[in-house]
């Protein structure tokens, strides 16, 4: 016979149901701040911008009540809209585009493992473990016609900011510096979990190394591509720091996301929390519905 | 024979990649016109950044406090969160955990306008904590999850001797089970202090008095200092003291960094 101690002997005769209720007690009692955490700081707002977008509220009068549907009318007549649209999905394919290919090929070119991937990765990691309005800032700088080591090179003066056309090749510059690491890294991860025992089979087979790649490692990175993918759609489509801090939105209200005019609504110039919260609650929506076709788009294939 | 010139590619991929964060270091204390720092090199960028406004000792000090607190915050909420999903059943708790996650599909625009009414009606308006409490929620999608697995990484022998042998649940946590999780403690926290030092728009809505902003926003409000002239040379500084924690952070911790992402591919 094993020596065991009282406590474990007693709650063995006790009947079972009891022991289930007062682990159910401790395992709510441990759950407890998650859920206050989110029941105060995400329920109850969703509410709240809910009520919000059918109410006339303005920033500094509050909620003055009821006013059926205005809020969408008015965010919906708004004449940026549409353009703020256009150029935060064009914005997203671009950006989503050059970022995946740029990240895949980093990541097969740092797969093994030596001293010198090593350094490799650690140089293209780097850059993601600054914060997107410090990296912003960093290129504001870098982009200056004052300051911009850039500008060495040629004798005409580039405007890196000054052009619709420029202004979004800048932004997806410091982009595609600021994240091919961690896209990398997330793919890398994707790459290792491929047994080298495909590979192995493959090359008895006599497959050259595009078809290897072809058909063997995309189909397997499958999982960490749709991943990729989806981050990477979503985070674009709520683009706001580098606009914001960039290119403020210009020239020309061109470079305006729909972040951007959900917080120009709420904060700069209108101070209509209404009309601000009935343009969130349709990019939630469409947010939504995109996730959703990409999920099955991105699994639809595998099957 | 094949191995220099891919190392002189690849060795070049790499210093684009550091080449604006070396520029940046070296450019702010180099000579510049339209900066303090005119003639020769030296640290006038960095005096410009220290008498702006508050000064820049009062900005870092916003930082780290929120940076802080959202740390503990995150820490706290996610270690007990992540004991109870990883290790016990209770009536709702898959509901509790999918709504946790759902904070990933919210966009932060959409929740900041009806928490910027919120915290006034908590009291907690341009407060520091209400601000740390806020970004603690936005963390706890990733730390929630990273807890749950790494308590449910411990083998069960582990947790029943622990009981067994008297403990009360709490203490089989705190003496026993709390060091097994630690990587993951640790992946959370550098996770969270990243994201709360460089997080921009969160303090951007919900902090309007200038005395208690957090770098990133004062750096970029210096920018628009006097008539609309910009002083490139102050911004350098302000992004060298602002990466610099992160960088050094990161290169300290990167295998925890790297094993957020290995529990995130899981996910996928």
């Amino acid at each position: 016979m094993t020596v065991r101690s009282l406590p474990a002997i007693a709650a063995e005769s006790h009947p079972s149901r009891r022991r289930r209720w007062s682990s159910s007690l401790a395992g709510w009692g441990y759950a407890a701040p998650t859920a206050a955490f989110v029941l105060i700081f995400f329920v109850i707002p969703i509410g709240i911008v809910a009520r919000m977008s059918v109410s006339d509220w303005k920033l500094f009068t509050g909620d003055q009540g009821w006013n059926s549907g205005k809020n969408f009318q008015s965010a919906l007549d708004d004449r940026l809209l549409w353009p703020a649209v256009w150029f935060t999905v064009k914005y997203t394919v671009v950006t989503t585009v050059i970022l995946l290919v740029l990240a895949l090929g980093l990541a097969l070119l740092v797969q093994e493992s030596s001293r010198w991937t090593g350094f490799l990765r650690t140089s293209f990691l780097i850059p993601s473990a600054l914060g997107l309005a410090s990296a912003s800032l960093l290129f504001y700088a870098l982009y200056s016609p004052q300051s911009s080591p850039l500008l060495g090179f040629t004798d005409k003066p580039i405007s890196f900011l000054g052009t619709p056309m420029s202004a979004l090749w800048s932004s997806v510059a410091l982009i595609v510096w600021r994240y091919a690491g961690f896209y990398m890294l997330l793919l890398l991860v994707g790459l290792q979990s491929i047994s080298g025992d495909v590979y192995e089979a493959a090359t008895l087979d006599g497959a050259n190394r595009w078809q290897t790649f072809r058909r063997i490692t995309l189909p397997l990175l499958r999982p960490s591509l749709a991943l990729s993918t989806i981050m990477c759609v979503t985070g674009s489509l709520l683009a706001f720091d580098q606009f914001y801090i960039l290119t403020k939105g210009g020239p020309d209200n061109s470079t305006i996301t729909i972040v951007q005019l959900v917080y120009n609504s709420a904060f700069q110039g209108r101070n209509d929390l209404g009309r601000a919260a009935a343009l969130s609650i349709l990019v939630l929506g469409a947010l939504l519905i995109i996730n959703v076709v990409q999920f099955r788009g991105l699994r639809g294939k595998e099957n | 024979m094949l191995r220099t010139p891919s190392r002189v590619l690849t060795g070049a991929l790499a210093l684009l990649f550091l080449f604006p964060l070396v520029w940046a270091a070296v450019a702010s204390v180099s000579p510049q016109a339209g900066t303090k720092q005119i003639h020769g090199w030296g640290f006038g960028n960095y005096q410009t950044l220290a008498n702006y406004q508050a000064g820049i000792g009062q900005y870092l000090l916003n930082s780290t406090a929120v940076s802080l607190m959202t740390v503990a915050f995150t820490l706290a909420v996610s270690a007990f969160g992540g004991y109870a999903f990883g290790m016990f059943k209770f009536p709702g708790k898959n509901a509790l955990f999918l709504v946790t996650l759902a904070i990933l599909m919210v966009p932060y625009a959409t929740l900041l306008i009806p928490l910027y009414v919120l915290l006034n009606d908590l009291g907690l308006q341009n407060s520091l904590i209400g601000l740390s409490l806020v970004l603690t929620m936005f963390q706890l999608p990733f730390a929630v999850f990273m807890m749950r697995i790494s308590f449910e990484a411990i083998p069960g022998e582990l947790r029943e001797s622990a009981l067994i042998d008297g403990c009360g649940n709490f203490r089989a946590l705190r003496h026993i089970l709390l060091p097994a999780v630690r990587p993951g403690l640790v992946t959370v926290g550098i996770f969270a202090f990243l994201a709360a030092w460089n997080d921009f728009i969160t303090p951007l809505v919900l902090i309007s008095d200038s005395e208690k902003l957090p770098l990133p926003l004062a750096v970029a409000n210096m920018r628009q200092q006097v008539m609309g002239i910009v002083d490139y040379g102050a911004t350098e500084a302000g992004v060298v003291v602002l990466a610099l924690p992160c960088i050094v952070l990161f290169l300290a911790l990167q295998r925890h960094y790297v094993r957020g992402f290995m529990s995130g591919a899981l996910k996928g």
